[in-house]
């Protein structure tokens, strides 16, 4: 008996913790939602793939988990755990017919059941298709734990790219349309509002493919690479930044205007996010007002260009340089309270000034210079030579400039003396300042560099929208701009890219699925600290530093004796 | 030979206790310094006192000219005192490297605008401190480790990398905090050799807290014996040695001299 | 390092003084003229003290959990906020099928346990399980990732119960007997506010004995001491992690419905204000000291309440309780350059090398 149960113990662990992950999934309305696109048109859903791929994943866990030395034994645990996490979603669906949960759980509707069971909710049946699903999510957690590594990797990337193909087809889809001869590629992958059968295979094949050669030839290519002398590497960079210049200049042309919009958000965050990162990533200072900042930038903005309050009349590129000093001036004002604070308190008082700031923008005190929540109308476009940026597209441009401004300066700063000791302040303070480190000055130079992007990202913005209400300024974008620093990667450039990519831009692409941005961050937070809290890219020298144990294996043992 | 360092009746209290009690201690040039005492007798104490993270509540420091009470640590390493830590406190994210051009931050001009703006005197700068930075590396046996985090390093070459971070900013006076502790006897030598070396060949004053008796017998050429902060015994080894008051506060008071 | 500061007269230091010192000023200045208008009646006075003690007790309670925490892991629980929402916004449900079946009515006190019991056991497991799912793995980590990680909890804690129970305001049913008013010393004070703050008083009285008097209470303390120490003299330091964590929770699950008693509603975002205003509580007490968390509430809940008439309408400032919050965020940067020990004093605060 102990040793049947021992047998499926981690199984069973794994599965019950899985299934109240797919319970939150199904009563926060994730599954109906998602339900209503497509990953293969009239054949899987966006919700049900959740599901699956959330099974498969514990299953997979506890295989893995199982310190059994048979293949058999972990194989038996990842079914295990997968029936266990389904049995908890039958086991919602028997409730749900018997009592009325949506007196309380709003999403507990009977289109959930309906969602769950494939449309059987009111018979037997749907429990015994749930639990048949968890089954086939076990047995392919079980084959895929089994099948040699490469094999693996292939299927699930392979896999993973039909999920991502039909997740981003309002990305793929209008830059296959833009051109006409790719536009037969579009039609033969995507119908309806997911990808074709034929199209999601075509996906898999290819993708395995290349992955299979890439397996083989791979190492090939690399060893080659390492082989070309340094000019020739030099110019295979050069050659790829061209390229990747090129497809920058004429996205917005071919994205069309939706993602042309989408593309400026994103571009408005990587430059918020390079301004934070100076301060977080390489200063070390933990800065949850950043927001007060760009506020602040853009209502500089708005009170200079805005014909509406009247007090000044200046046009754009007049208004900008005012914007970032005044910006820069805030950053010094309000770093100096807060020069003697270290980590959690920072962080607090910070969070302080930025509402403070927003509620005093918010009030009727200041309603008369800063327009109270009505906020601020008609600020001035910027135009260059007669040529005024108000489509995204053209916003898009001035965006991009103001990103390869704030990188270039970023990458600048971090291999200079200043961002040496930025680096040295985060690792330890006192010791930075013994080694001549002027803490007031560094910090305040960090405070204001971070301000300075912040204001020129504020003024952007509020050129980008016409307008300004206190409302844009609220905590959240602080809290968004830190976690696409930390998923990408602290302290990390590329890292800032494809944490505003992944947590500005998918959102932006999914906006009917705007209600779960919030808690699909912080999920997202809480995993990436727990599992890879050195970011998606990080920083080269960071790969490790994150990783307490190992900090801590190497800690020297000082003898204390006298 | 002169006093390069000088304080006079330096006190130092945490609350009710006095960790360095009325404390005179002259250091000459050119000279290795050693500070011994039993635990808590003020030693790092005496050394947070001269480099800034203390400020005595009575009494002076001279450095030459210059009075060092009251001055922030980082005004006193531009003055040319450097030190190393009991416990090593290396920037341990940054490459090895960089701790040395961070120790070298005195010495470099370029701010913001030189760095943003690619100046030539800037770049010129840092192709000095550079070049400063491995030759440092080759000094102390690290060549072609520049690269590498601080943390990633053994012990005893954290030790080393410890010291030329505070060479790099070029100290008249280097202050060790045990800087063999957790050493095995071949490398503790080492390490003695390395610390006359940098006297002999640089011409740096050395202030050294030491436990191993051995140690500073050997390479000492004034010792002062602190205990309860105050200064119990001040001399060559020989003096020490033969001393009855330092040898009560080491065994009288059941002190772990044993081990030594 | 505060010692060294505080020993060279820097410039920054004058910067701050002028700060400190504008805002006494503006603080003296604008009380005086308040009170030279006479505006206000001695009634309004007292309806503004006696709303401030209610709404800062709840403030109290929900600060002890801050500062319990604080004390044994050093680190600030941001989540705690949320944990503090969940109880009452699941309560609700229970309070609302008691209100439909006429229970609520009928046996007003019976169905007042009620709520509390649900409340507190939701907001005890959450903060439970948010130690062992979040903080725990997380222990030892530098100082920054769980302080992000308890961030995230926070926003998926808020969007978990907005997804569950929905976006939608619900209004709390009225518990009849708490509705009207008594006359106390001659003073008329609404009822549900007095049970607030007896309720209040009580369960704080009810907290630090059990953590001065019981074994479990000397056991936390001593994890909140050091770590190593009391594992070494046999205290299990996962176990007394957890159950300050249980004792924060249920705190706040009580502070929840005194919360939801007095605004009679309850949303999934109640958390986020409240936690940080308790943060600041925690901070103006002096973090990581009990008395001092219970203190600082009491103050905080004080000064919101009478702080916009005292010294902001004095000044002219056109409709100054949409200020309120400004005070409380402005008492906590104030408290945290100026004194970040707290008023109590009790230097918890991070020590140095």
């Amino acid at each position: 008996m102990t040793h049947a149960r021992s047998i499926w113990n981690n199984g069973v662990k794994t599965g019950i913790i899985g299934g109240v992950a797919v319970l939150i999934i199904s009563l926060v309305g994730m599954v109906v939602s998602f339900n209503r696109r497509d990953i293969i048109f009239e054949f899987i859903a966006m919700g049900h793939t959740l599901l699956l791929m959330t099974g498969i994943l514990i299953g997979y866990t506890a295989a893995k988990k199982t310190t059994a030395t048979t293949t058999m034994v972990k194989c038996f645990n990842a079914v295990v755990a997968s029936l266990v996490t389904f049995s908890f979603l039958a086991l919602l669906v028997i409730i749900g017919n018997a009592v009325n949960l949506r007196a309380i759980l709003v999403n507990a509707s009977p289109m959930l059941y309906k969602a769950l069971t494939l449309g059987h909710h009111d018979s037997a049946a749907g429990i015994f298709i749930i639990l048949g699903i968890g089954l086939l999510c076990g047995i392919c957690a079980a084959v895929l734990y089994s099948v040699p590594t490469a094999v693996r990797r292939i299927t699930i990337t392979a896999l993973c790219s039909v999920v991502i193909a039909g997740v981003l087809q309002d990305l793929l889809r209008p830059v296959l349309l833009a051109w006409g001869p790719m536009s037969v590629i579009s039609d033969f992958l995507f119908a309806g509002n997911g990808l074709t059968a034929a199209g999601a295979l075509t996906v898999i094949l290819v993708i395995a493919g290349i992955m299979t050669v890439w397996n083989f030839k791979g190492d090939d290519v690399k060893e080659n690479y390492q082989h070309f002398s340094g000019g020739t590497q030099r110019g295979i960079k050069i050659g790829a930044f061209v390229l990747l210049a090129c497809v920058l200049l004429i996205l917005p042309q071919i994205v069309g205007l939706f993602l042309s919009e989408v593309l400026t958000i994103v571009g408005l965050y990587v430059l918020l996010g390079l301004g934070l990162n100076i301060v977080v990533g390489y200063a070390g200072l933990l800065d949850l007002g950043y927001v007060a900042f760009f506020a602040i930038g853009s209502y500089v903005t708005a009170i200079l260009t805005s014909p509406e309050l009247g007090f000044f009349a200046l046009n754009f590129w007049q208004a900008l340089p005012f914007a970032v000093l005044v910006g820069i001036c805030f950053g010094v004002l309000l770093g100096i309270p807060v020069l003697k604070m270290r980590g959690d308190y920072l962080a607090i008082a910070t969070l302080g000034f930025g509402e403070i700031i927003r509620i005093l923008v918010l009030s009727d005190a200041l309603r008369p210079w800063l327009g109270g929540a009505q906020g601020i109308n008609k600020i001035g476009k910027p135009s260059l030579m007669g040529y005024e940026f108000s489509q995204p597209q053209e916003i898009y441009y001035f965006i991009l400039a103001g990103c390869l401004l704030v990188v270039f300066i970023s990458m600048r700063l971090k291999d200079s003396r200043l961002g040496r000791a930025w680096m040295a302040m985060r690792e330890d303070e006192d010791v930075a300042q013994a080694m001549g480190i002027n803490l007031v000055a560094t910090k305040l130079l960090a405070f204001a560099s971070g301000a300075g992007f912040s204001a020129l990202s504020g003024a952007i913005f509020s050129a980008k929208i016409g307008s300004v209400y206190p409302h844009s300024f609220s905590v959240f974008i602080s809290i968004n701009i830190i976690c696409l620093i930390i998923v990408g990667g602290m302290g990390s450039i590329p890292g800032v890219i494809v944490g505003a990519a992944a947590l500005v831009g998918l959102p932006e692409l999914l906006r009917e699925f705007a209600d779960y941005r919030m808690f699909v961050y912080g999920a997202a937070l809480v995993a990436m600290m727990l599992l890879r809290p050195e970011g998606l890219w990080p920083d080269v020298r960071h790969k490790m530093e994150l990783h307490k144990d190992e900090s801590v294996a190497e800690e020297p043992q000082v003898s204390t004796a006298t | 030979m002169s006093a390069i360092l000088v304080t006079n009746k330096m006190t130092k209290r945490f609350g009710g206790l006095v960790a360095v009690d009325s404390l005179d201690i002259s250091i000459e040039e050119n000279s290795i310094h050693s500070v011994i005492g039993p635990n808590g007798a003020g030693k790092t104490t005496l050394f947070n006192c001269i480099t800034g993270f203390y400020k005595p509540e009575e009494g002076a420091i001279q450095f030459g000219q210059n009075s060092l009470v009251g001055k922030l640590p980082d005004r006193i390493v531009k003055l040319g005192i450097a030190r190393t830590y009991q416990n090593i406190r290396l920037f341990p994210n940054l490459t090895a490297k960089e701790n040395i051009l961070v120790g070298g931050h005195s010495h470099l001009k370029s701010g913001l605008f030189g760095a943003v703006l690619g100046l030539p005197r800037t770049r010129r700068e840092e192709k000095e401190a550079s070049d400063g930075a491995l030759k440092l590396l080759d000094f102390i046996n690290l060549t072609g480790k520049g690269e590498f985090l601080a943390k990633n390093f053994p012990y005893g070459e954290q030790r080393r990398l410890e010291i030329a971070r505070a060479l790099a900013s070029r100290p008249k006076i280097l202050l060790l905090d045990e800087p063999t502790a957790g050493m095995n006897p071949s490398e503790t030598q080492a390490m003695c050799d390395f610390i006359e070396h940098l006297r002999d060949e640089l011409g740096i004053t050395i202030i050294l807290i030491e436990h191993q008796m051995r140690v500073v017998m050997g390479i000492s050429e004034t010792i002062t014996v602190l205990d309860y902060g105050k200064k119990i015994a001040e001399g060559n080894p020989d003096e020490i040695k033969s001393n009855a008051t330092v040898i009560e506060a080491y065994l009288g008071k059941g002190s772990a001299a044993e081990a030594h | 390092m505060f010692q060294r500061w505080k020993d060279s007269i820097t410039p920054t230091d004058i910067v701050m003084w002028m700060i400190g010192g504008s805002m006494l000023l503006m603080i003296v200045w604008g009380s005086v003229a308040t009170l030279v208008e006479g505006k206000y009646t001695g009634r309004h006075w007292v309806d503004f003290v006696i709303f401030g003690l209610a709404q800062g007790s709840i403030y109290a309670l929900i600060a002890t959990g801050y500062t319990m925490v604080y004390g044994v892991l050093r680190m600030i629980n941001f989540a705690h906020g949320e944990v503090f929402m969940s109880g009452p916004f699941t309560a609700y449900y229970a309070a609302a099928a008691m209100y439909r079946t006429d229970f609520l009515d009928n046996h007003p006190f019976m169905a007042l346990m009620v709520i509390f019991l649900v409340a507190m056991s939701v907001s005890t497991t959450i903060a439970f399980f948010l130690e062992k799912v979040a903080y725990r793995p997380l222990r030892g980590a530098p100082r920054l990732i769980p302080l992000i990680t308890a961030i995230g909890a926070s926003f998926f804690l808020q969007y978990l119960f907005r997804g569950l129970y929905g976006s939608g305001v619900q209004a709390y049913p009225v518990i009849k007997v708490l509705e009207g008013q008594w006359m106390i010393f001659g003073i008329r004070i609404l009822k549900f506010q007095v049970v607030v703050i007896l309720a209040a008083i009580l369960l704080m009285v009810g907290l630090y004995s059990f953590i001065m008097l019981t074994r479990v209470g000397k056991a936390i303390r001593a994890v909140s001491e050091d770590k190593e120490a009391s594992a070494l003299m046999g205290i299990n330091v996962d176990g007394m992690i957890s159950t300050t964590f249980v004792i924060g929770g249920m705190a706040a699950g009580a502070a929840g419905v005194l919360y939801a008693l007095m605004f009679k509603q309850v949303h999934f975002f109640m958390g986020f204000i409240p936690g940080i205003k308790a943060f600041t509580a925690a901070v103006l007490g002096g973090i990581g000291n009990i008395p001092g968390a219970m203190l600082g509430g009491i103050f905080l809940g004080l000064i919101e309440s009478v702080g916009p008439s005292l010294f902001l309408d004095g000044l002219g400032i056109p409709a100054p309780y949409q200020l309120k919050d400004a005070i409380a965020f402005t008492m906590l940067v104030l408290v945290l350059i100026f004194r970040p020990t707290g008023i109590m004093g009790e230097r918890l605060a991070v020590k140095k090398a």
